[in-house]
């Protein structure tokens, strides 16, 4: 495999980009980031199958646009990674903070602790060809999913009472859907949200992710596949077409 | 109903004498005005929209139509809008949802300021003979440059350009997403920039396959609801527009019903078929300016700064201030939407009652940009209610680089502004996505009309310019010197930067 | 409609005034009698270090207490006098004219007023826009403006000008129209050692007031020129571009003209059309800048102007009209008509 090591010690996010761009071109298959530090944007727009490898703190929207690359962060990650994503993989070894996958249109994210606010908002979907998907190992607060038109956001709560506890689950959800691990209280939705039976089905559905998490982090699935979700979805596709009346 | 209805706003007849049964009213009609009923064609006037379809479709010239065929009384406060208004809402409990720009009777400004022209003292220009020059880049300007002398002598050119775009006419489209939009309309605007050397805005809901060949003279959006945005979209417009806000509903989301969200829409919104297409009020990794520079600088990253990047606002009282705020943040156009700026739909009360014109937000605007010495960081695009080739050159004088017309577009593909775009039924196949509607609007049709009145606008503007004795586009820019105001008061004027006529 | 005239020694021999005033009164068929002026490089050299201010005063008291006291507190006055004039039955005395040698304290020079240039730029524009009764007509140094309302031979009479010997020297024969025949209307106009001359109206003239205005300058005489003399003063002085490029910035060439140019070259231009919109001047116009290095003229862009270029050895001669030179100069050499926006320079030698 072809590895190229880069260190980004003080570097700007532009050069820094221009480098991994650079040995993306130059047919590297993995590129190690050392010393990241706050450097925003990394693999901004970047395509092709390309695993990258951060160590240290990105900055905010790592991964936006990037369609295709792997990118795996030693660290927590700031603002909005996965920003308007739209294909490959982001995996976080820590926390993120808010607006974690932001309309995110296809391939995964994947944070081993916490999410902050407003995770997967406006995450779209097109059938099955384009469907993003979220995980959260531990918990995300308010407003998860809101806005959501499509994909899957999950939360797992390991190590948690309940998987959340923040309110505005789904807020405005018109397509998609949020399952959540455990029991959620009823007042802890959102606008438009609404709670839907958790079946086999769904479970064999979501397995996959699940497995594909677990071996992401280390962790066992067994434990995941044999337990109670909670699964919400749109209570209309149309949540607030009854707001309005014509001219 | 103990509110009974309200008068309709129509009254349509058939002048039966003249009429020879041929159906086309029917056929035509979207709306289902007109149903035969045995030999005889049937007429339920309250469905009446006014987007005169039947009238311009009827082979005999038969069809009359009149609004207002019933009186309320008269009432200076009271209007009639306003009663119908609350019995709607006492009715419904909602809020009322309208199409197009503005409808309220206020004051224009642009009809109210006076262009200039020369008289004995200089010539003007016969632009038809003599060079006229409309080209117009939009873009970031060096506020100064920087030269050095080669070995052999020779000077060159040590500052850098950042990229412009490359208008031959300061007339662009404005964005109006395929989903507000036909496909046909959005193909015969594409087809009339592309042949004029100008641009127009794919709005928000992605860039469809078909308009592939026309890319490089498409502006993509980036709007709050992030449709149809990923790194291939992003690479195939000719610049990127960041929606901040709409002169038609500042501060709001943007709102597609689920009428019009079909199998095509879906896809390049990619959200489920028949849901309403929302775009949030605020970009929601934009909370604050300084995430807006790193929202413009993302995009510029994705695209290995190749592109110009714009940031549309409504024009809303604080425009100025708000713009140079823009123009510090590697933005590289700001495009400021009047409150006459249509819309596919909008709450009536924030179609009607928020923001400014355009006309003072290009004056205070320009007139902060040049106080704080960054009017070159930036090209000011105006738009919002832009009629024709006169407002063109007073948006101009009074600072714009550019303008972009919208409604003005769509009436030149037969839109007659009856403004119940919303409701997927448009008769004239702009705003819908009914298939049999949709075919009604040829495209290549379509593009020589809206070829012919920017063409049309563009020889007016030359004109003007002519006349005042300006053969290049820069010495109309900004030269209020050359604007009169007329009725305007002495605030406006002020504002305005404008003397009054006479002086 | 006006006459203007430029000349130019490049070897700083000296020339007094009188043929200048022959040669400009020839064309009192270009003026109307409203006003006449002369700007004469090279007149001061006793005070060659100084800048020369010519200001006018409505009256000695108040007006000429606070520009007294405005110079006093930005630097030291080495010298200070009425500017001698004779009466003249054609003109009526509405201002005294006053000059003042003066330097800028170096105290005052940090940030935007880093140089005694920006100094007596920032005095200028304070006196002219703020201080009723007073207007700061000339700035530079070892040279002044001479100007009043009247025709160019009373004007040279008034100051006599047949006293003061340059080797740069322009004159101007007005026709007012869009402004007040008043003395600080004449031309030329200055600021630090730039002087125009122009014929013609610029209709750019809202969009470079806007412009120049955005760095500081005011435009206060209510004539279009004065706009020139700060454009001049931008872009050559404050963005240090050559005068040829200044030209190429006020008078640019056409889009398809740069068009078919090669890539290079091509480049350059846009960027200073790009760069330098706002300070293009539109409009007919035939100017002659004086200049700290030499003289420059140039016409508007589709020639809408006379200008008539003569040369003699070191002298150089622009003007609106052929015979103006020869009165200067009946033994001229070469004289051409130059093309639409083409920069005239005459440089001294070195």
């Amino acid at each position: 495999m072809k590895t190229v090591k880069i260190d980004a010690r003080g570097m700007h996010y532009t050069p820094l980009n221009q480098k991994i761009r650079a040995a993306v071109a130059d047919g590297a298959e993995e590129i190690i980031l050392d010393n990241i530090l706050g450097q925003r944007f990394i693999g901004d727009g970047l395509r092709g199958n390309v695993r990258i490898i951060v160590n240290g703190v990105p900055g905010g929207d790592l991964g936006m646009f990037m369609s295709g690359p792997t990118c795996i962060v030693h660290g927590n990650a700031e603002h909005a990674p996965g920003n308007t994503m739209d294909k490959g993989m982001l995996v976080i070894h820590g926390s993120a903070g808010d607006a974690v996958a932001h309309s995110m249109r296809g391939g995964k994210v994947f944070i081993k602790n916490n999410i902050g606010y407003r995770g997967g908002i406006h995450m779209k979907q097109y059938d099955v060809e384009a469907r993003p998907i979220l995980v959260v190992g531990g918990t995300a607060h308010s407003f998860l999913g809101e806005y959501m038109a499509g994909g899957l956001v999950l939360v797992l709560g390991i190590g948690k009472d309940k998987a959340m506890t923040d309110r505005g689950i789904g807020s405005g959800i018109h397509g998609g859907e949020i399952i959540l691990r455990g029991e959620v209280d009823d007042f802890l939705l959102g606008v438009g949200a609404k709670k839907f039976k958790f079946t086999e089905s769904d479970l064999e559905r979501i397995a996959p992710t699940i497995k594909n998490f677990c071996e992401q982090f280390g962790y066992d699935p067994a434990e995941f596949l044999d337990t109670n979700y909670t699964k919400i979805g749109p209570a209309s596709s149309r949540p607030f077409a009854s707001k309005y009346v014509w001219e | 109903m103990t509110l009974g209805s309200v008068p309709s706003k129509f009254k349509v007849s058939i002048d039966r004498d003249q009429c020879m049964d041929c159906g086309r009213c029917i056929e035509n009609c979207s709306y289902g005005v007109y149903r035969r009923e045995g030999d005889k064609i049937l007429i339920e006037s309250r469905k009446c929209t006014g987007c005169l379809r039947c009238v311009a479709m009827c082979p005999r010239d038969a069809i009359t139509l009149t609004e207002k065929p019933i009186d309320y009384r008269s009432h200076p406060l009271w209007t009639r809008e306003v009663r119908e208004d609350i019995i709607k809402q006492a009715r419904s409990g909602k809020i009322i949802l309208s199409g197009m720009g503005n409808a309220r009777d206020l004051p224009v400004v642009y009809d109210r300021l006076l262009l200039d022209a020369c008289q004995v003292t200089n010539p003007s220009i016969d632009p038809l003979r003599e060079p006229m020059e409309l080209r117009t880049y939009i873009g970031k300007k060096p506020s100064k440059l920087n030269f050095r002398k080669t070995e052999s002598g020779d000077v060159e050119l040590e500052t850098k350009l950042a990229p412009n775009l490359k208008l031959n006419t300061p007339i662009m489209i404005g964005h109006m997403s395929f989903g507000a939009i036909s496909l046909n309309a959005q193909l015969s605007m594409a087809k009339a920039v592309t042949e004029l050397g100008t641009y127009m805005g794919t709005g928000e809901g992605g860039l469809h396959r078909d308009l592939y060949p026309y890319q490089d003279h498409m502006v993509v959006q980036v709007a709050s609801g992030r449709f149809g945005v990923n790194i291939d979209y992003l690479e195939r417009g000719a610049a990127i527009e960041i929606k901040i806000g709409q002169g038609a509903k500042p501060g709001i989301g943007g709102h597609l019903p689920g009428e019009k969200v079909n199998e095509e829409v879906s896809r390049t919104r990619m959200i489920p078929v028949g849901s309403d297409a929302i775009s949030p009020a605020p970009h929601h990794d934009i909370y604050s300016i300084e995430d807006l520079v790193q929202l413009i600088r993302s995009l510029k990253e994705a695209t290995e700064w190749k592109k110009p990047v714009f940031v549309k606002i409504a024009a809303v009282h604080n425009v100025a201030p708000i713009a140079a705020g823009i123009a510090r943040s590697s933005a590289d156009a700001v495009v400021i939407d009047g409150f006459r700026g249509g819309t596919g739909a909008a709450p009536k009360v924030f179609r009607d009652n928020v923001g400014i014109p355009i006309e003072v937000a290009i004056a205070s605007v320009d007139q902060k940009l040049r106080e704080q010495g960054v009017r070159n960081e930036i090209s000011i695009i105006a738009s919002g209610g832009i009629r024709s080739s006169a407002d063109l050159a007073k948006s101009i004088a009074l600072g714009a680089d550019a303008v972009n017309i919208g409604t003005a577009a769509l009436v030149a593909l037969g839109c007659r502004v009856c403004g119940n775009c919303y409701r997927n039924l448009c008769p004239w196949g702009i705003a819908t996505q009914r298939p049999e509607l949709v075919s009604r609007l040829d495209p290549e049709r379509g593009a020589v009309q809206v070829s012919n009145l920017i063409k049309g606008w563009t020889y007016e503007l030359s004109e003007l310019m002519g006349a005042a004795g300006i053969n290049s586009i820069e010495s109309l820019r900004g030269n209020r010197d050359r604007l009169r105001g007329y009725m305007l008061d002495e605030e406006m004027l002020k504002i305005l930067d404008v003397l009054p006529a006479g002086a | 409609m006006c006459g203007i005239i430029g000349f130019i020694d490049r070897t700083k021999s000296r020339m007094d005034g009188s043929s200048i005033k022959a040669a400009l009164s020839l064309m009192n068929e270009r003026g109307s009698g409203d006003g006449a002026g002369y700007a004469a490089y090279g007149i001061y050299p006793e005070y060659a270090d100084y800048y020369a201010l010519h200001v006018f005063f409505d009256d000695l008291g108040e007006p000429k207490k606070k520009v007294d006291e405005l110079l006093q507190q930005s630097g030291e006055i080495v010298h200070q006098e009425e500017i001698p004039t004779t009466p003249q039955p054609g003109i009526k005395k509405v201002h005294i004219p006053w000059r003042y040698f003066f330097k800028p304290s170096e105290d005052l020079m940090s940030g935007k007023m880093a140089s005694e240039k920006d100094v007596v730029t920032y005095l200028v524009m304070e006196v002219n826009s703020n201080v009723k009764g007073a207007t700061i007509f000339s700035s530079g140094k070892n040279m002044g403006v001479f100007k009043a309302s009247g025709w160019p031979e009373d004007v040279a009479n008034f100051y006599r000008i047949e006293d003061y010997k340059g080797y740069i020297w322009l004159g101007h024969n007005r026709y007012p129209t869009n402004s007040p025949g008043w003395w600080g209307g004449a031309h030329p106009f200055n600021l630090l050692n730039w002087s125009v001359v122009h014929n013609g109206e610029i209709t750019s003239y809202g969009t470079n007031q806007r412009y120049v205005e955005g760095y500081g300058y005011k435009c206060s005489l209510f004539t279009d020129t004065e706009v020139v003399a700060y454009l001049f003063d931008l872009l050559g002085r404050q963005h240090g571009l050559s005068y040829e490029m200044v030209v190429k910035a006020l008078a640019p060439p056409f889009w398809d003209d740069i068009d078919r140019m090669p890539a290079k070259e091509a480049e350059l231009n846009k960027a200073v059309r790009l760069t330098y919109g706002s300070a293009l001047m539109n409009g007919p116009f035939a100017i002659v800048v004086g200049t700290e290095n030499g003289i420059v003229g140039f016409t508007d862009r589709i020639k809408l102007r006379p200008l008539v270029v003569g040369e003699n050895g070191n002298r150089l001669y622009i003007s609106s009209e052929e015979s103006a030179i020869r009165v200067l100069d009946p033994e001229v050499k070469k004289v051409y008509t130059p093309r639409a926006g083409e920069p005239i320079i005459g440089r001294f030698i070195e």
